[in-house]
């Protein structure tokens, strides 16, 4: 294996994926938080004010381990991927450094006056900074979305005299249209998964029979938010998405289908195992015609299927691009499924007393993780062979003077730091759920002898 | 416009050596300062609200780099290939370190968490001092416009030196003594009793250590980089910048000797901030010196991106720069004084629920 394209790719990959296993949660939970923060504020619902409390302490771990394995991230453009550096830096250095400034700053700053300064600085700032927390990690949010916009559908920028990409307008490379719907769509999936997690939490405490009060309002919470955003997850912004896929990207649409061969009436394969080889799927489940309606609105339109396109522009891993976006579509249809049946059950006042639907909803805990991780797959694999699409190949975005030998060795030290973290992070998040929200009441029994930054004198 | 940005980016990274480098003397002097367990929480409280936000300045630095000079960062950062990933793994311990701590009231896990913290504070200490060598000294860039660089090679610095030479390992000492001292100051200024003593002391000889070997470095480095030093004394604002330094480290003593906290905390500040800044000064427009020949280095205009990139960066950076100094006067304000957490009334030995004694942590439980 001494394939340095490989090493390096799996390197970001993984680096990549474990990142974003944090962000997920924190900007979805972050929406959550803001919400009870206003429930509470307004109405002066101890409960709610208790459950955002409660959800913060979750909320800033994962945003501790999403910060330290995020900056290596903006280090690999610089260590793995010099070339497309070199060449990409100043269109997409635009939307990194606009992060920090505009973003990472926000967070930084409310965060510390979120999760010191309840008690110091009063409901209303607390208010504000929560909601100040929320802005600063989807503003985040958009500004990586618009960065690999770029790369996946490029525009407003040149190309200069040394070969390098420049910027040329501003405002057509920051509001790139496809910017704009992955970004809706991420960001309900964000929110899906915040939801999912809190569902589950509440239907964990649900069924061992503790803090009944905020399992309650964590199923409440968590299904209705969780059916909203499943379903705004598919349509329009998933439809979206798949429609500007189709648009500047059909060699990744035929991929993402196991469409071999462009047909009028295309069909939609359900199940099926893509056979690259011999170019066809194999134990095909399909619903004719319905790709070439969710694409283009009529049963009879022709969808271009991998025989249209040059062999050497096919992606890569054909195989695993087809799992990973039936994996995250079929995941997405199921959430939508559990969601409203819970929320039916919750709307009849049952929900609570649906033991199976409660179980469904705890074990559900993994499979926004999973859909979302997959859908970046496919956002991943299928703007293959390319690394900006269209204008630089990933083979040629490496680091010349980085060996195979040297991505490997760090790529195994991350991997045994990263186990490490991930460890220790289910540890403290379990033992947070298992004390529940109520061991953040004041004991009686004990003084407070310590305070919150209220001792800051 | 190259030099408007070579400007920023060497002031955004200085800003970052002032602020986030007093997290890292916090660091390192941590566990001899602070001994019990209250005192521990007292120091890590002092730069809970802060020191995320500092870190941002790295990062945002690092943007700015990125952008204003795709060429340099893409051949410094993987030309440091990994001397970076060994830094960036001691930074997550490090970050985690804080984060977690206060999770769980465990003697060992307090313990451990501390000590990762301390090392980790330790190391990146010296690893910037060791960067900031290595941008003096120069790496072999060659006409690719790429190099590589071992982590160690020979022990004297020349052109086949790696990361680590007797030069480069000379200023990272000096940047940790100098970072402890100026961290000392931070804790002076933000804690009373023992801690204060301690840290006060600590910071009185560090500066001092400091200050001789600054000498050192100085000495070697016209030896190691001698045309730089014969451009920099030719350049009015270095000699202006240097005489800066000079009413800094002034400060700095005065504050050290009045036992004045806040006095010498701004001196300490500053002398780091108006040193880097006369390195800087001294430097432009190179950014990344080659050791293989000055026609091979890459400076503020053959590295930059095209002035309408800059531009455009330049008008969000009028409306980035003030809100990210706003947030941090803001936040510093609201936490302005002294941190003090008042000692358990309950005897030490009745074993505290888990739940309630969090608190001032960076990430403390809330609500009580």
């Amino acid at each position: 294996m001494t394939d340095t394209l490989f090493w390096h790719r799996l390197h970001f990959g993984f680096t990549v994926t474990y990142h974003y296993l944090f962000p997920q949660l924190t900007m979805g939970l972050a929406l959550l938080i803001v919400i009870w923060k206003l429930k509470a504020y307004r109405s002066g619902s101890a409960l709610h004010d208790e459950a955002a409390r409660f959800w913060a302490r979750i909320f800033a771990l994962a945003f501790a381990v999403g910060v330290v394995t995020g900056i290596p991230l903006e280090f690999q453009f610089g260590t793995n991927w010099s070339r497309f550096s070199h060449f990409a830096g100043g269109v997409i250095g635009q939307t990194l450094a606009m992060e920090g400034m505009f973003a990472f700053f926000l967070e930084s700053t409310f965060l510390g006056l979120f999760l010191y300064g309840e008690k110091r600085f009063g409901p209303r700032l607390h208010l504000a900074s929560a909601v100040a927390l929320w802005v600063g990690s989807w503003l985040s949010g958009y500004f990586i979305i618009a960065t690999n916009a770029f790369m996946q559908s490029p525009v407003g920028h040149t190309i200069d005299s040394a070969g390098r990409l420049q910027l040329a307008d501003f405002w057509a490379f920051v509001l790139n249209p496809w910017a704009i719907w992955q970004y809706l769509h991420n960001m309900t999936a964000s929110v899906v998964t915040a939801s999912f997690v809190v569902a589950s939490v509440g239907a964990f405490w649900s069924l061992s029979g503790r803090h009944h009060e905020h399992a309650s309002l964590a199923l409440r919470t968590g299904v209705i938010a969780g059916l909203v955003a499943s379903c705004l997850m598919v349509f329009p912004t998933g439809d979206r998405q798949g429609k500007m896929v189709a648009e500047h990207q059909p060699a990744t649409l035929a991929s993402m289908e196991g469409l071999f061969e462009s047909t009028p009436g295309a069909e939609l394969a359900i199940i099926g195992q893509p056979n690259v080889q011999q170019r066809k799927l194999e134990n095909p489940v399909v619903v004719p015609g319905l790709l070439s309606f969710l694409i283009y609105g009529s049963f009879g339109s022709t969808v271009t299927g991998l025989d249209q396109i040059p062999h050497d522009r096919w992606p890569d891993n054909i195989e695993l691009l087809y799992y990973a976006y039936h994996v995250m579509a079929g995941l997405g249809t199921l959430f939508i499924a559990l969601m409203a049946l819970s929320a039916f059950q919750l709307w009849r006042g049952r929900l609570e007393r649906s033991r199976p639907l409660l179980w469904g909803l705890m074990l559900a805990l993994p499979f926004p993780y999973v859909a979302t991780t997959a859908g970046w797959m496919t956002a991943e694999l299928g703007r293959q062979p390319w690394l900006i699409y269209g204008l630089m190949r990933t083979s040629e975005g490496t680091s010349p003077r980085v060996s195979a030998g040297n991505a490997l060795f760090t790529l195994i030290g991350f991997s045994g730091l990263y186990l490490v973290v991930g460890i220790v992070f289910l540890y403290l998040v379990g033992r947070e759920i298992s004390h529940g929200p109520a061991s953040l009441r004041p004991q009686p029994r004990m003084p407070r002898t310590l305070g919150l930054a209220g001792e800051v004198r | 416009m190259e030099t408007l940005w070579f400007v920023i980016v060497a002031g955004m990274l200085a800003m970052y050596v002032v602020l986030d480098g007093f997290d890292f003397g916090v660091g390192f002097l941590h566990l001899m300062v602070a001994r019990t367990e209250v005192e521990r929480r007292t120091v890590l409280a002092a730069i809970g609200p802060v020191w995320d936000g500092n870190e941002v300045w790295l990062i945002a630095a690092g943007g700015a780099l990125f952008m204003a000079f795709p060429a340099a960062y893409a051949a410094g950062f993987s030309g440091f290939y990994l001397p970076l990933m060994l830094l960036l793994w001691v930074f997550i311990l490090r970050g985690l370190s804080i984060a977690f701590r206060g999770q769980v009231t465990d003697p060992l896990w307090a313990a451990f968490w501390d000590t990762t913290f301390f090392l980790g504070s330790t190391l990146i200490a010296v690893v910037l001092g060791v960067a900031v060598g290595n941008v003096f000294r120069g790496v072999p860039l060659d006409s690719t416009g790429t190099f590589h660089i071992p982590l160690f090679a020979t022990f004297w610095p020349g052109t086949r030196s790696g990361v680590i030479d007797a030069y480069t390992a000379l200023v990272g000492v000096f940047t940790l003594a100098a970072l402890g001292g100026h961290g000392g100051l931070y804790l002076a200024m933000k804690t009373d009793g023992p801690v204060q003593e301690r840290s006060t002391q600590a910071a009185r000889i560090l500066w001092l250590v400091a200050g001789v070997l600054f000498l050192l470095v100085t000495w070697s480095t016209v030896h190691v980089a001698p045309e730089l030093t014969a451009i920099a004394g030719q350049r009015p604002l270095v000699w202006i910048l240097a005489a800066l330094v000079v009413a800094s480290v002034a400060m700095l003593g005065i504050g050290l000797v009045r036992e004045q906290a806040m006095l010498a905390f701004v001196g300490s500040a500053g002398t780091l901030f108006t040193l880097l800044g006369a390195g800087a000064a001294a430097r432009w427009p190179v950014l990344l010196r080659s050791s293989l020949g000055p026609s091979l280095s890459l400076d503020a205009f053959n590295a930059a991106t095209s002035p309408h990139g800059l531009r455009v960066a330049t008008i969000w950076m009028l409306v980035g720069l003030p809100l990210a100094c706003g947030y941090y006067l803001f936040i510093t304000r609201l936490f302005r004084g002294t941190v003090r957490l008042e000692t358990p009334p309950v005897a030490p030995s009745l074993p505290e629920p888990a739940d309630d004694a969090q608190a001032l942590q960076p990430f403390p439980r809330l609500g009580q």
